[in-house]
């Protein structure tokens, strides 16, 4: 890990320090996002949509137009801002429960529309508002508390592949990554070049990070970041899936 | 204040009972009185028998539907079925004489109930697509209900763009009213 | 700047889903948002058709929630935007429109009832009351207009967006599978030409400016750490509906001074109470005719002094009670008796309103 830059330009003060619990990664998904959108100079343009769910707390995190939606419903809630009014730069923040459960038909069909819309999923392998239960994407034997013995992939399907669907179903002009917080230099850039997708008017952008909960997973430091650099990517890809210029490269 | 005359008009999908009934509303509504149509439709409309429910009167119509009619016109056996429950002592209650074995089934309780071979004679004087057009010249000379000038303008309205192709197709229609009318004039 | 959709006044015949259509354009909604269900889909498809003349938009989505939900997104947005539903859509649409009453979002939805529970029919009934004036996870903070024919759907379709953006509910279009199928006259007009003047929009996010900077950032939630708080928010909430409701409540009635028993209906069904009503004076009967245009709020004090005057109120619906349930309440200890006529999810005629009502009175 680098040194802590400086607080990105458009996170607000008046909100810090942030609600999330110590060693949640959703602090440093906002932070990708908030020097992203300070390289970008877009401050003035974002309307930034959270779920619920504890991407929830974001609702007053940024400088920046918010609008606190229901579980699922973040997509297209987006969606109608944006298709009223093209102008703004339309964010959508939510968590793997609402992007790919309760509100997996509204990623889906704003994915296959290619809404000029940016989708950031934030990827902790359960749902961590709500105490810790099983969602699409936690990991094949990983115990929650609706998997007390852990999860059984006969029973309940193998985790969720978010981006890789997203990329599937997107038409040409979309941007698929999946980013980490074990990297967040790499991170803002795939949500940087997602808000330049958006702001070239290409197509759906999507970034999926994965992320951590030591409140949940019950992990000390070092086995919360064992558990999101080794387990989550066996699963879950680093990385590019779908870009319509130029790769980045792996690991940059 | 003039009686609101009240119609149904009933049968198979495809013989144009909505497209008559929406003819003869806005022929009435030209003529600046009150009409009300409403079709079954949806779900309740396919298979089974098509019914319009027509008003028109001077003043503003009550409730869309109602229980009974001042003429109801059954063009198939499934719709002399459907449509007895809108059948009272004051209603006229017109058929085509060409379905076979529903005599046993015509309402018993209607003021009139005419006959009429309007598909006999649509299939060997006109052309069966304007069935329905004699239909309405039926429903006119039995109701009333709007002037045979103004029904053949809202007909021309509906099919106009048909009848700049084809002018015979124009001539075919006025003649359909005129026989419909006809046909009610001689069964009464 | 595209033409005004409606010039001078005109007498037109079509049907009811067209007049909303209609109406929409010329109450300047900006944007459509709706998904398929009968009976309400020709409102999608008239509105398809007139909007690029008239510089509008039109979004289908994938369901009543997203409906719903980008609906709300576009009065984020700041425009006159609205969605059109029915039955098990309506159900789903209780969902985004829980959030419009916690953020006081001004969304217009029309709603044209078909029968009920579930699937159902697609034809008609008023089993959509509860579930429009009340639904969703909250207060029934709304605006129910229910209209009785296409002049109404018209007026009142207009009227939606400025009571919606004049007090900051979400406001509803109560119709039915026969006012949206059915085809009669109606005059047209360009609601300035009457003197009607369209309550302005504003955007509630990407305002110009620089948040934080030039002027505060928009923060809009609908989450509250601790009870008190919401309590707070839905105090002052509570308080302006309680003090818009009788400036917003409306109702039509006649022959109630000296009824014995007055004739209570709302919507389509209110056509045949007030046949009914005409013919029974005419036959000597001492009736009344009172209909709430607003089922939410209810013209509750209107309401009342007719439950106190009258000896009955029959009530008359397509529901199994519906708006009983809200009369009741409303005229709670009045002195009226309260007699139910109800034929859930069928539609009732003049005929059958006159019968009941020489079957109660001998």
């Amino acid at each position: 890990m680098s040194v802590q830059p400086a607080m990105p330009k458009c996170w607000r003060m008046e909100s810090k320090p942030h609600k999330f619990c110590p060693g949640c990664g959703h602090g440093l998904v906002l932070k990708a996002l908030g020097q992203a959108i300070d390289e970008l100079g877009i401050q003035d343009k974002v309307v930034f949509g959270c779920d619920i769910g504890c991407s929830l707390l974001s609702w007053d995190f940024f400088n920046v137009d918010t609008v606190q939606t229901h579980h699922g419903r973040t997509t297209p809630v987006i969606t109608g801002i944006k298709r009223a009014n093209p102008g703004v730069l339309g964010i959508a923040y939510m968590g793997d429960g609402g992007g790919y459960a309760i509100g997996a038909q509204h990623l889906v069909s704003a994915a296959t529309r290619n809404e000029r819309i940016t989708v950031i999923l934030v990827n902790n392998t359960q749902y961590g508002m709500t105490g810790g239960q099983m969602a699409p994407t936690t990991l094949p034997g990983q115990k929650t508390e609706t998997t007390p013995y852990g999860r059984d992939i006969q029973a309940t399907g193998y985790p969720t592949q978010g981006p890789e669907m997203v990329a599937a179903i997107t038409p040409e002009g979309a941007y698929v990554a999946r980013g980490t917080v074990a990297n967040v230099k790499q991170l803002k850039g795939f949500i940087k070049k997602a808000l330049e997708n958006q702001m070239a008017g290409n197509g759906f952008s999507f970034v999926e990070a994965l992320s951590t909960c030591p409140t949940n997973w019950r992990t000390n430091a070092e086995e919360t970041w064992k558990f999101v650099e080794q387990e989550m990517t066996k699963y879950f890809k680093v990385g590019e899936i779908k870009v319509p210029g130029p790769r980045e490269k792996e690991g940059q | 204040m003039g009686k609101v005359v009240k119609i149904v008009l009933a049968g198979e999908g495809g013989q144009g009972v909505q497209s008559v009934a929406e003819i003869i509303a806005e022929a009435a509504n030209e003529e600046g009185r009150e009409a009300l149509y409403i079709p079954n439709f949806g779900v309740e409309q396919r298979g089974g028998v098509s019914v319009a429910y027509l008003q028109i009167g001077d003043e503003p119509i009550g409730a869309p539907k109602f229980q009974t009619g001042d003429i109801v016109v059954a063009l198939s056996d499934r719709a002399v079925h459907r449509t007895k429950q809108y059948v009272g002592p004051e209603t006229i209650f017109v058929y085509d004489s060409g379905i076979e074995n529903v005599e046993n089934e015509l309402p018993k309780n209607a003021k009139k109930v005419l006959g009429i071979p309007a598909i006999e004679v649509s299939k060997n004087e006109l052309h069966p697509r304007v069935f329905n057009i004699i239909i309405m010249g039926a429903v006119i000379k039995a109701t009333e209900v709007v002037a045979v000038e103004d029904a053949k303008a809202a007909i021309e309205k509906k099919l106009g763009y048909k009848f700049e192709k084809n002018p015979k197709l124009r001539e075919m229609n006025f003649r359909a009213i005129e026989r419909g009318m006809e046909l009610v004039a001689s069964a009464m | 700047m595209p033409e005004k959709p409606i010039q001078g006044e005109k007498r037109v015949f079509m049907t009811g889903n067209e007049v909303v259509a209609w109406a929409a354009l010329a109450a300047g909604a900006e944007i459509m948002y709706g998904y398929p269900i009968t009976p309400q889909n020709e409102i999608m498809h008239y509105w398809t058709r007139l909007m690029p003349k008239y510089d509008r938009k039109f979004l289908q989505t994938e369901d009543e929630l997203s409906a719903g939900f980008t609906t709300v997104g576009g009065v984020l947005a700041g425009r006159r935007a609205f969605t059109a539903t029915a039955g098990p859509g309506n159900t789903l649409m209780q969902e985004p429109m829980s959030m419009a009453e916690a953020m006081r979002l001004p969304v217009v939805v029309v709603v044209q009832q078909r029968g009920g529970p579930s699937t159902a029919t697609v034809i008609y009934s008023q089993q959509e009351v509860t579930m429009t004036t009340l639904g969703g996870n909250g207060e029934g903070l709304r605006v129910v207009y229910s209209t009785a024919t296409h002049q109404e759907l018209f007026d009142y379709t207009i009227k939606a967006f400025n009571t919606a953006w004049k007090y900051r509910f979400p406001t509803f279009v109560l119709g039915d599978g026969y006012q949206a199928k059915m085809r009669e006259s109606l005059t047209f007009y360009d609601p300035a030409e009457r003197g009607i003047e369209m309550v302005p929009t504003e955007p509630y996010v990407g305002k110009p400016g620089m948040p934080g900077v030039d002027r505060p950032p928009t923060h809009l939630r609908n989450t509250y750490n601790v009870e008190e708080e919401l309590y707070e928010v839905l105090k002052d909430y509570l308080a302006d509906y309680a003090k818009a409701a009788p400036e917003i409540a409306e109702y039509e009635a006649f022959d109630t001074e000296d009824a014995e028993l007055v004739v209570v209906s709302h919507g389509v069904v209110s056509r045949a109470g007030k046949a009914a009503v005409k013919e029974l004076r005419e036959a000597g009967y001492k009736v009344g005719y009172f209909r709430p245009i607003t089922l939410r709020p209810l013209p509750v004090d209107q309401l009342r002094e007719v439950a106190n005057k009258a000896g009955q109120l029959l009530v008359v619906e397509s529901a199994n009670g519906q708006l009983d349930r809200l009369v009741k309440e409303a005229a709670y200890g009045c002195s009226a008796e309260i007699l139910p006529m109800f034929k859930p999810g069928v539609g009732i005629t003049a005929e059958e309103v006159v019968a009941r009502v020489k079957e109660i009175k001998g």
